[in-house]
């Protein structure tokens, strides 16, 4: 079983090109329709508790599905499956990039690639815009969140902080209020 | 011994604050790697992200196992790797153990009420901080903006489009 597990998140994890989001159809179809390990509604309680956790979704949902499956000695199996095709493709790649790197025609190549790279992350904030519906008092906070980085520096650890810890005394304010 | 031991600090920290999925945790990337330890130069940087966007895997951790692999070969890599995916380790087990007492409370749900505008304002940062260093010129001003129209409207595969951009960077330069 443990093999059998590993065997699938490694072949997720070696298939799923494009980031966390795109591995979670795949991870579903192995999982809940092939091996049949989870039921439906166990595996979007996994989708809902890998988005609010830290970390990668994909390494989430392979943990929290490899616990419900055989307890930590599972969690551990499905993240090694899930984390060991992009190390593996990775390390590869990296042992000769820093050899080619300084290659004229590299070179050419990654000065074609960098703006893609912006054209991509500008894409999902767009979308992301877009799909999240967050009202104008957010779209603010959002705005002083980017400003808060690119001007003062900011580590990020701090923002998430005080934005997780504000809503929690505003509504916690707001629900006093009410009673 | 030192370096390997701020290697593992650094990933931990990043993989125990990033919320939100790969772009949202850039910004934090760039601060621990670039900022704090110049470990990275930022186009260096860029290049490593548009690796990633075509290898398999989280953003994360493919970020994770190239620098490690640049600050100390083979042992940098698996540590790097490692220290990202140990925080989500330590926090899903949890989870998932005591399960209905954090899918109940009411201050997770506010918690992450709270940081959704936080982590649009990181990925757009990302997007900024990244196009500082990749618009040299307007050639590639122009390159950005069509590749976001044509990706955002008209669903090109990102796949296809780093690679598109990397045939227009040979004709280009």
């Amino acid at each position: 079983m443990l093999f059998d597990m590993f065997k699938t998140f490694f072949k997720i994890g070696a298939f799923t090109i494009g980031g966390g989001y795109a591995m979670i159809p795949i991870i579903q179809k192995e999982v809940v329709d092939n091996k049949k390990w989870v039921e439906e509604d166990k595996f979007l309680d996994a989708i809902a508790i890998a988005q609010g956790s830290p970390g990668p979704i994909a390494v989430n949902i392979s943990i929290y599905l490899g616990y419900e499956l055989k307890g930590l000695k599972g969690a551990l199996t499905c993240m090694l499956g899930t984390i060991l095709p992009s190390f593996l493709i990775i390390l590869l790649i990296a042992t000769v990039f820093f050899q080619f790197r300084n290659n004229p025609l590299i070179e050419k190549v990654f000065l074609g690639v960098r703006p893609a790279v912006v054209a991509l992350i500008a894409s999902a904030v767009y979308k992301l815009t877009k799909r999240s519906k967050l009202g104008l008092n957010k779209l603010f906070i959002s705005l002083l969140t980017l400003l808060a980085i690119v001007f003062l520096k900011i580590s990020p650890i701090y923002l998430i902080l005080i934005g997780g810890f504000t809503s929690i005394i505003y509504n916690r304010m707001k629900t006093e209020d009410n009673k | 011994m030192e370096i390997l031991f701020k290697l593992f600090a650094s990933f931990f920290k990043i993989g125990a604050f990033s919320f939100g999925g790969g772009y949202a945790m850039l910004p934090l990337i760039k601060k621990e790697i670039i900022e704090v330890h110049g470990w990275l130069t930022n186009a260096e940087f860029i290049d490593i992200l548009a690796i990633s966007e075509m290898t398999p895997g989280p953003i994360a951790i493919n970020s994770a196992t190239f620098l490690g692999y640049r600050v100390s070969g083979v042992v940098g890599s698996i540590l790097a790797t490692a220290a990202v995916v140990l925080p989500s380790f330590i926090v899903m087990s949890i989870i998932t153990h005591f399960l209905s007492k954090f899918k109940d409370s009411q201050f997770t749900d506010w918690f992450f009420i709270g940081i959704r505008p936080i982590v649009l304002g990181l990925i757009a940062s990302a997007a900024i901080s990244v196009a500082l260093d990749a618009f040299i010129d307007l050639k590639s001003v122009i390159l950005g903006i069509v590749l976001f129209y044509i990706v955002t409207f008209k669903k090109l595969n990102p796949i296809y489009a780093i690679i598109l951009a990397g045939l227009l960077g040979i004709i280009l330069y």
